[in-house]
């Protein structure tokens, strides 16, 4: 019995495909082994200083808000740690005039665009919904229902493709999302479209407490690209330097017009889903300490030493501004007010109803007569 | 000249087009079909297909696609093709269409208009009957409007598509072919006004969307009792305007209200629970309520018996005439 499909077809469909391993340059030691499909000619020697210190930042400013979520000034954050290479890699491959579109766990992208960590930390602190203006960075407001970023940054890019506006939008989420529909319906307009949208998704191996084998029987999260018509690819997400190639070969697709493409970034949470969660229920030691021994910031540390790019001191002096940052954060936190109560009728409409104005008063009577704001 | 509830509503379209290039449209079908009941039709033809395009067959996709595309700076229209298929696209719009503007502290502005074709009395199948007004008019953040007249669908869809606020614009799709001397453009009206349709003395009807032109049928039936009814068009359940029952509720004392949906939890409720609070003392007879039955919108052959008729309406009339 010969099944066979045409060859033009094989073609098509091979081209989308990711290859069996995820993209490496660096190997776990720091070691570069450069692969000509993926090329970083054109980072030089301050890019690669800054890629470092963009991801000492992220996990000094991951480190931190967890601090503050158990000092009670935070209410809950997600953490990064374990995933900064992908974050910082992925982002440093888009240029200022490019939009992300972010779930909530992008702080690390977020510091690449030159946002304040303080600004998203007051998401967690719980004082505003958000706290930055999305068009100051072309950074989207974080969101939190999972994966419906997606569609928001596919509509944001084929709104872009419709006025020849010539800018990229990157959409990020997790494993687990790739189970909800929002994200598929994004990869598929996006494909239509051909919108200049990449799918970046961490792969950090969990949803939660479920692992990817409980999520999935795709061989890989990059596989589900075929299933649109866009090209996957699959990188370590702990090889700061893949991640950036692979992320900037997506970005160049993007630009010359040839639509979306989906990264799968193959990384791991190194710390809790977020501060509620206890992550020793269903994560062994030795599962920890395999991904231990592939840091993303050591990994890299030790390709700059060994090229020459990062003496000690420069190493002390990086910790040290970062100790400077990490500390102006803590002050900004400690001090910032909470919020106003008038403030729950303000941006709900540009034109509010009537009733706003009885609800307001009500609150005021409250205020003024000192009942409100105490637990019954 | 006549001109149907669907022609006012294609018109208002085209104007909208005409007057902005930051009007887009896009849905199922909205394109070389002109959608299912026509309602976007030639719009692709005239303003090209970045206008007014088809989407893939996904409601949370269209609805995510309008999130975008407004952050962007676009005015999206969005045509939901029933009302039985909004339900994907909910969490879109009640999590992030009507939330966008207050989590981001008024700096991002969400000036979309999610068509739908709502409610029964066109013989449909399941899932293309349904009223779902009220989730919606409880979400803080968007607007919820429903024409009952063709003039009123031009002059509401206008202010929609050019309000900043997004608006879930609810066609009552039975009505689609009721006609109506007017000419267009007419001078629209601001969202939040409630209006009276019919002056009357005996007692006040209050509807919208579908059921105005039921009850203003009630009303002419109602005068072979010797009644004569006000008829009340609510038009906007999202801001509500409930000066304009109150004041009619002074006059007459009475106040039935009118809808397609379940009766329980539906709009009725509100309206009831405002009218009691804002004129109790004015109230001869407690505030009746017409709706469907509690149940699922029924099988075409049986809608008949849920939805509110003529007969249903005059019976919570004589209901409230017994005290």
């Amino acid at each position: 019995m010969n099944r066979s499909e045409p060859a033009a077809l094989d073609q098509r469909y091979l081209q989308l495909l990711p290859p069996a391993e995820p993209v490496q340059l660096l190997d776990d030691d720091g070691v570069l082994h450069e692969n000509p499909d993926f090329p970083i000619d054109d980072l030089g020697p301050d890019d690669l200083r800054n890629l470092y210190r963009y991801m000492v930042v992220s996990r000094r400013i991951d480190k931190q808000a967890i601090s503050l979520q158990r000092q009670g000034q935070l209410g809950v954050y997600a953490s990064l740690l374990g995933q900064e290479a992908a974050q910082v890699g992925g982002a440093y491959a888009l240029e200022d005039r490019d939009w992300m579109f972010p779930s909530f766990r992008e702080m690390g992208a977020a510091i690449v665009r030159g946002l304040e960590p303080g600004q998203l930390l007051h998401q967690w602190r719980g004082t505003w919904l958000s706290g930055h203006n999305p068009y100051d960075s072309n950074f989207a407001l974080m969101s939190i229902p999972i994966g419906t970023q997606a569609i928001h940054g596919a509509g944001y890019a084929i709104a872009a493709a419709f006025d020849g506006e010539d800018i990229v939008v990157m959409t990020y989420f997790g494993d687990g999302a790739t189970s909800e529909g929002d994200p598929h319906e994004a990869m598929n307009f996006a494909a239509v479209y051909d919108a200049p949208c990449i799918f970046f998704v961490q792969n950090n191996q969990y949803a939660i407490s479920t692992p990817l084998s409980e999520q999935t029987r795709a061989p890989t999260i990059a596989h589900k690209g075929i299933g649109y018509g866009i090209p996957g690819y699959r990188v370590d997400g702990n090889d700061v330097l893949a991640t950036y190639a692979v992320t900037r070969r997506a970005v160049q697709r993007a630009r010359a017009g040839e639509g979306p493409s989906l990264i799968e970034a193959v990384t791991y949470r190194m710390e809790a889903h977020t501060t509620s969660d206890d992550p020793t229920r269903y994560r062994t030691p030795e599962e920890m300490d395999e991904w231990q021994r592939r840091d993303p910031i050591a990994r890299f540390g030790a390709y700059l030493s060994a090229e020459g790019l990062m003496d000690d001191e420069l190493k002390d002096r990086i910790d040290a501004d970062v100790e400077t940052l990490a500390s102006g954060i803590r002050e900004e936190i400690y001090e910032a007010p909470h919020g106003d109560p008038m403030e729950l009728f303000e941006h709900v409409y540009v034109d509010p109803p009537a009733e706003f104005a009885d609800q307001r008063a009500l609150l005021t009577r409250e205020l003024d007569a000192g009942t409100n704001g105490t637990e019954g | 000249m006549a001109i149907t509830m669907a022609q006012a509503l294609n018109q208002s379209l085209h104007d909208a087009f005409e007057k902005d290039d930051r009007v887009v449209l896009f849905g199922e079908d909205v394109g070389t079909l002109g959608g299912v009941f026509r309602i976007t039709d030639k719009l692709q033809e005239r303003f090209g297909d970045q206008r007014c395009f088809d989407t893939p067959l996904a409601e949370a996709g269209i609805a995510g696609t309008a999130v975008g595309m407004a952050m962007y700076g676009f005015r999206p229209i969005i045509e939901m093709q029933f009302d039985g298929f909004t339900y994907p696209a909910f969490e879109q719009i009640v999590s992030h269409i009507a939330k966008m503007r207050n989590r981001s502290r008024g700096t991002v502005t969400m000036p979309i208009t999610i068509r739908i074709p709502f409610g029964g009395g066109i013989g449909a199948v399941e899932h293309h009957s349904e009223s779902p007004e009220a989730y919606f008019a409880h979400t803080a953040g968007l607007k919820v409007v429903t024409p009952g007249t063709p003039a009123d669908a031009y002059s509401l869809l206008t202010e929609s598509i050019f309000s900043d606020d997004p608006v879930v614009f609810f066609e009552p799709k039975r009505r689609y072919w009721m006609k109506e001397d007017a000419i267009l453009p007419i001078t629209t009206e601001p969202i939040g006004q409630s209006v009276v349709r019919r002056p009357g003395t005996t007692a006040t009807l209050a509807a919208y969307g579908p059921m105005v032109k039921t009850c203003l049928e009630t009303a002419e039936a109602a005068e072979a009792e010797g009644w004569d009814l006000e008829v009340i068009d609510i038009r906007s359940l999202v801001p509500f305007d409930h000066g304009t029952i109150v004041e009619s509720v002074e006059r007459t004392g009475r106040l039935v209200v009118v809808h397609e949906a379940q009766t329980t939890a539906g709009f009725g409720a509100e309206v009831a629970a405002r009218v009691q609070q804002h004129a109790f003392y004015s109230l001869e007879a407690p505030v009746q309520r017409v709706g469907g039955f509690d149940i699922p919108y029924p099988a075409a052959m049986l809608e008949e018996f849920f939805l509110p008729d003529v007969d249903r309406i005059l019976d919570a009339v004589a209901t409230t005439l017994e005290y």
